[in-house]
């Protein structure tokens, strides 16, 4: 396994524009009516993730919610893979039975993709607990929004990480916004990261517009519980650029909010920062940016072309087969 | 054979998966240190060790999600509710996570769990503790049930729904821990595959369907029916709801032509509903006489013993359905 500092910045820069491109044609395609259902992007999050992937191990256990192409993407499912899903087709992740909501992908340990929200912290909870039963020092990474923070599950599972001290890091990516409800319209605590305080478990704020701060942080956070099992909670403050879903426009929130959003924006920054210091040209992020495109135009043409699904396997993914063992 | 209490069975079908299979975990509440609510779980910490007899916070939409979780990644847990009416709080993992993973995931992750406790109206426990919870959980695609009424079915199909490669609910019965029944010696691996109903008396009048607390309540009465009406009732337990044995069921039907379908679950909807369904679409012309259910009363369970009682399935009850079936 690659340790996570020798991960290669301009690397994760290009995963950040590939996931902002990918989103950028999801858009447009279900604008076009190509995709149907629910589509939530990621765009303004970028960092959050590529952060979170950048400080782990490609067999480290990641599960998240229903905002899940940059978490594929990232983790190294192909672009063509996650716009056939999409589009429904039987080359997608999920084959084309999941959608948008429910990305999986068990060879890069992606393990989903979970549409109802915080349903799914208690199943990062679970994994941690097999890790550790297991003896393994794999770390389960277990994202979700602000949303999550109040439902019973979210509480339920924390107190479960806390007791049987489990090596997991529940990653909040605080967007503001849990659908068009605010924090302050949703939460009784001034900061989410102090709903870890009640469970005795370590808490940490992270800037998410700022690659290296995720990176960095978390890091150190999944080193020390590699070392010694334990849950940590980091509160990653970050912003998406677009409405919950496609259909909704955002007037919930100011112009002028999203505006000094953007004017942090995560890949701008990253690029300023590595340019600054000699590591990147004009030219090879004009490159980086053109084969981001590419590959996301590319993905809609694989999903296009790519078949549905076959009607006559429609009962064969209900139940497994056999027994085991 | 020899014989040994329902409780005695489940036990023993626990312990021998735990020793069988490392992956194999038991987790819930006073699973462990209090030995089992109801004793199921009686010294499996002792011989299994902490790290396998997990005992739980009341917090069963958290310990039911970290099974399915732990499942996804290729452990096989068992995890216990004190009692069904809990695993209400707990649905969305039973019914949202547990059986849409392989779907979802388009085959990638199936999910290997047995959620298993007591199920049904025990004895005056109120409305929120005497569901029987088996109707909603069968509408759940993707989940399979079974409901064991005898000591060696009990032991038989724990087993087997622990080594099923998808969620598996045992639904137990609270009033039948302690009966007993003759079950193989411990040395015989007895497995009894899911989706195999089973004829536990033999009659040629009328077909009895029946399933967990209704089979010796059905037996009982076919007894009475036998000595007081001449009436000879074939008892077919379903003993698994969903895969559900249409075969055998269409076979004793084939010969009685007449049935009542006993249940503890509720009319509206209930199993008795889709089996009377399927029976009529079946055979249609190799029915006497309409099909006829006893179930509960369609109320939230009164605590007042007596009431209780008028809501429940009852040999009174069994006798006029099936008196009625066979125009006497």
């Amino acid at each position: 396994m690659q340790p996570p500092e020798q991960r290669d910045e301009v690397e994760m820069l290009s995963l950040m524009l590939l996931i902002r491109r990918f989103e950028e044609r999801a858009s447009q395609q279900y604008q076009a009516q190509k995709i149907g259902g629910f589509c939530h992007l990621y765009i303004g999050q970028e960092a959050v993730v590529c952060g979170a992937v950048a400080a782990s191990r490609p067999d480290d256990y990641l599960i998240t919610a229903y905002r899940d192409h940059a978490h594929a993407l990232a983790r190294g499912t192909s672009a063509n893979a996650c716009m056939a899903e999409l589009f429904g087709k039987a080359t997608g992740c999920s084959r084309g039975l999941g959608g948008s909501m429910h990305y999986f992908d068990r060879e890069h340990h992606m393990y989903g993709g979970h549409a109802i929200v915080a349903a799914h912290v208690p199943l990062g909870v679970g994994m941690a607990f097999a890790s550790k039963y297991r003896d393994e020092d794999r770390v389960t990474l277990c994202f979700f929004g602000d949303g999550a923070i109040n439902q019973g599950a979210f509480h339920e599972a924390l107190n479960l990480a806390a007791l049987y001290k489990l090596p997991i890091v529940f990653i909040c990516e605080n967007n503001l916004f849990a659908m068009g409800t605010s924090v302050e319209r949703s939460t009784s605590l001034k900061q989410i990261v102090d709903r870890a305080e009640g469970y005795d478990i370590p808490g940490t704020v992270i800037d998410g517009m700022n690659f290296r701060e995720v990176r960095d942080k978390l890091s150190e956070i999944i080193n020390s519980i590699r070392q010694d099992p334990h849950p940590a909670f980091v509160e990653v403050r970050t912003y998406r650029y677009r409405g919950h879903s496609m259909s909704d426009p955002a007037s919930y929130r100011t112009k002028e909010q999203l505006e000094k959003y953007r004017l942090d924006d995560p890949i701008t920054r990253l690029r300023a920062q590595l340019t600054r210091e000699g590591k990147l040209t004009n030219e090879r992020f004009d490159l980086l940016d053109k084969e981001a495109k590419e590959t996301a135009l590319a993905s809609v043409k694989f999903a296009e072309e790519s078949p549905e699904p076959p009607l006559e396997k429609l009962y064969d993914y209900t139940y497994a087969n056999g027994t085991d063992t | 054979m020899r014989e040994i209490t329902y409780r005695q069975a489940l036990n023993e079908a626990l312990a021998e998966e735990l020793a069988r299979d490392r992956n194999v975990f038991l987790m819930g509440e006073e699973v462990a240190e209090y030995n089992g609510a109801y004793k199921v779980s009686q010294g499996l910490l002792e011989r299994f060790g902490p790290k396998r007899i997990i005992d739980t916070p009341i917090s069963e939409n958290g310990f039911a999600g970290l099974g399915v979780g732990a499942a996804m990644v290729g452990l096989r847990p068992i995890i216990e509710f004190m009692t069904f009416s809990f695993s209400f709080v707990a649905f969305d993992q039973v019914v949202n996570n547990a059986p849409n993973m392989l779907t979802m995931s388009g085959g990638q992750f199936n999910i290997p769990i047995t959620f298993r406790g007591p199920n049904g109206p025990a004895h005056q426990l109120g409305a929120t503790h005497s569901h029987a919870t088996e109707c909603l959980y069968a509408n759940v695609p993707g989940l399979k049930i079974c409901t064991p009424a005898t000591p060696r079915d009990a032991k038989g199909l724990l087993k087997t729904a622990i080594r099923d490669n998808n969620p598996v609910l045992v639904l137990e019965v609270e009033l039948l821990y302690s009966s007993k029944g003759m079950v193989e010696e411990e040395d015989v691996e007895l497995l009894i595959p899911l989706g195999e109903a089973e004829v536990k008396r033999e009659g040629s009048d009328v077909t009895i369907i029946c399933y967990a607390q209704t089979v010796p309540l059905a037996l009982a009465t076919a007894e009475r029916l036998e000595n007081e009406e001449e009436i000879s009732a074939e008892v077919l337990d379903l003993r698994s709801i969903k895969p559900l044995d249409l075969d055998a069921i269409l076979k004793s039907v084939s010969k009685t032509h007449r049935v009542v379908i006993v249940e503890q679950d509720r009319p509206f909807c209930g199993v008795g509903a889709e089996v009377s369904y399927r029976i009529q679409k079946e055979m249609f012309d190799g029915l006497d006489a309409p099909i006829l259910r006893v179930s509960q009363e369609d109320v939230p369970m009164p605590y007042n013993e007596r009431l209780e009682k008028a809501v429940l399935p009852s040999a009174e009850k069994l006798i006029a359905a099936v008196k009625k079936v066979c125009y006497t």
